[in-house]
């Protein structure tokens, strides 16, 4: 099977490859996908606290070429969108962008997956601060 | 020398045909192309000589003691099923079951589903964790029900090879048909129906460096004599168990890659050995959590698998690929979507089994070839580890099997 210049380009280059250090503010880590499977993700994303907006993003993954790049396209995609747009990212975007065959679709379903998991991790932790955000600008 | 790319190393899926193979079978395409069944003039003379040739230097290949005994076919995945329905069908009146192993290529796992789906009972044997059949568990599975043993020589993923005069000893103690496919065998290692007691032996000649569409099923005539049902009705040919016109090029091909197997095999598998073991050796002395997969004794002179923790197989190959041709058990790489059966078989976890690569070298490999592929291979694993997540919890001292991961 031939890979599509995108996936080659994103496995050869791959962006935002790291993690951020366990005490970094506004982190959101996903971990999805099992080893028995041939595919795990690990997706981050650092969140500015009073804006909403997603500032970095990093990822780390175990899987094929087509898993690598959906990982690494999803963490461009979700620099620079608040948390409310990174939630529309869907699997189909990453497979029209990558141009991946049927065969690759469950990358970038994990690949959704994943920024679902570090969304959800993130809102998870800073709860309290998002719902007293939400009380001050009711009451303001 | 200066590297020529890419580089194959993936000689166990096939092999480049030699040139004096190519040599050989070129004449019988053009001016010698008559049918070797036409009696009746010079072509087919022409043709029935050629075709005894082949017969005989294949037959000496694997000790056979009649060239008669050799079936040709379209190659081994023909001779495997021929091997298989031809004498379960054959030997039905006599019982049902099959005892084969759990690490058959396709071929043979497949055939003995579909003679499951028609009634025949199959126990499959397992392998230890070097992928060794216990001589003593095949032993075992026999009742008096068995008409067939099916054991492959080497396999075709980790190499390793069976102990197979002993199985050929119980098999013919028990009076029970044996079968094995030596696929990946012949031509590389010495084999002998005779030395080893196998009744039925597969083979493909592009695997010994000869063309693709060819094989040969050896049927015992004597001591004992072997019948099988046909699986292709027509003229009668191949002692009516292989009926159609006989792929002259082709099998003047098999023959002279025979003959070549057999007389560079001693030289050619002690050197293969090396060039695989300078491989073996400086991958795993640069790679941390790298396994050997199969048996490091008992395995082909050219055969390679190491499993490389943390990192998922095709994205080895993607890194490699511009320069080197291997191959991978990982599902990403199979027809199937499955991990590999054989990996997952020798009982280590289904992750490594997505992780596992195998390098086969052929007669062509140079030293110079081993040294840039190993070197290639352990950047592209080091790369691949520094963005793998397992990689990074392992090193942090989290046992993965304590986490709890979300299978889909
Ligand atoms: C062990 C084994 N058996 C059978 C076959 C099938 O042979 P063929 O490709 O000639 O059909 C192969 C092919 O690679 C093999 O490795």
């Amino acid at each position: 099977m031939a890979y599509s210049d995108k996936v080659v380009d994103h496995y050869n280059n791959p962006r935002n490859v790291g993690s951020f250090t366990k005490d970094t503010p506004g982190v959101g880590t996903g971990l999805v996908g099992a080893p028995e499977c041939g595919d795990v993700m690990k997706l981050q994303i650092k969140v500015n606290l009073d804006t909403g907006v997603i500032e970095d993003a990093k990822f780390k993954t175990f899987g094929c070429g087509s898993a690598i790049a959906s990982s690494s396209l999803a963490t461009e995609w979700l620099k620079g969108r608040t948390i409310d747009e990174a939630a529309k990212i869907k699997n189909t975007d990453i497979v029209s962008e990558l141009k991946l065959p049927p065969v690759k679709i469950h990358c970038s379903v994990l690949a959704e997956d994943a920024i679902k998991a570090a969304l959800t991790d993130y809102k998870d932790k800073y709860a309290s601060r998002l719902a007293g955000a939400g009380a001050a600008a009711a009451s303001s | 020398m200066a590297l020529k790319f890419p580089i194959f190393m993936d000689a166990q899926s096939t092999t480049p045909c030699d040139q004096r193979v190519v040599d050989a079978m070129l004449p019988y395409f053009t001016e010698k192309f008559g049918h070797p069944a036409s009696r009746n003039h010079p072509f087919g003379w022409e043709a029935e000589g050629a075709i005894d040739a082949a017969r005989q230097r294949i037959a000496r290949l694997i000790g056979a003691r009649d060239p008669k005994e050799l079936v040709f076919t379209s190659g081994g995945t023909e001779a495997i099923n021929l091997a298989l329905k031809g004498a379960a069908e054959m030997y039905r009146e006599k019982g049902n079951h099959i005892v084969t192993t759990a690490i058959e290529q396709r071929a043979g796992l497949d055939t003995c589903k579909r003679l499951e789906r028609q009634g025949f009972e199959v126990t499959y044997v397992p392998v230890g964790s070097n992928g060794l059949v216990d001589v003593e568990d095949v032993h075992k599975a026999i009742t008096d029900k068995t008409i067939l043993i099916s054991v492959m020589f080497a396999n075709n993923e980790i190499g390793t090879l069976q102990d197979i005069a002993a199985l050929g000893k119980l098999a013919r103690e028990k009076g029970v048909i044996f079968h094995t496919d030596a696929t990946q065998a012949v031509g590389k290692v010495p084999v002998n129906v005779e030395a080893m007691a196998i009744d039925l032996l597969s083979c493909t000649a592009h695997l010994m460096y000869g063309p693709k569409g060819v094989g040969a099923l050896y049927v015992r005539r004597k001591g004992p004599r072997v019948r099988l049902q046909p699986m292709i009705d027509g003229g009668g040919h191949e002692r009516g168990m292989r009926s159609g016109t006989l792929p002259v090029p082709l099998i003047v091909g098999f023959g002279r890659a025979a003959e070549i197997c057999e007389e560079v095999m001693p030289e050619e598998s002690v050197r293969l050995a090396k060039l695989r073991d300078r491989l073996q050796d400086l991958i795993l002395s640069s790679v941390d959590e790298a396994f050997l997969n199969g048996d490091p004794e008992r395995r082909l002179p050219q055969n390679l698998n190491i499993s490389f923790a943390y990192v998922e197989g095709e994205s080895v190959l993607m890194g490699l690929n511009k320069e080197t041709a291997l191959s991978s058990g990982s599902a990403c790489t199979s027809a199937t979507l499955e991990p590999s059966y054989v990996i997952a078989a020798l009982g280590a976890s289904t992750e490594l089994a997505h992780s596992s690569i195998r390098f086969s070298l052929h007669r062509f490999n140079t030293e110079e070839e081993v040294e840039f592929v190993a070197k290639r291979t352990i950047e592209v694993i080091k790369r691949l580890r520094d963005m793998s997540p397992l990689y990074e919890l392992a090193k942090e001292g989290v046992d993965l099997k304590s986490i709890r991961w979300k299978a889909e």
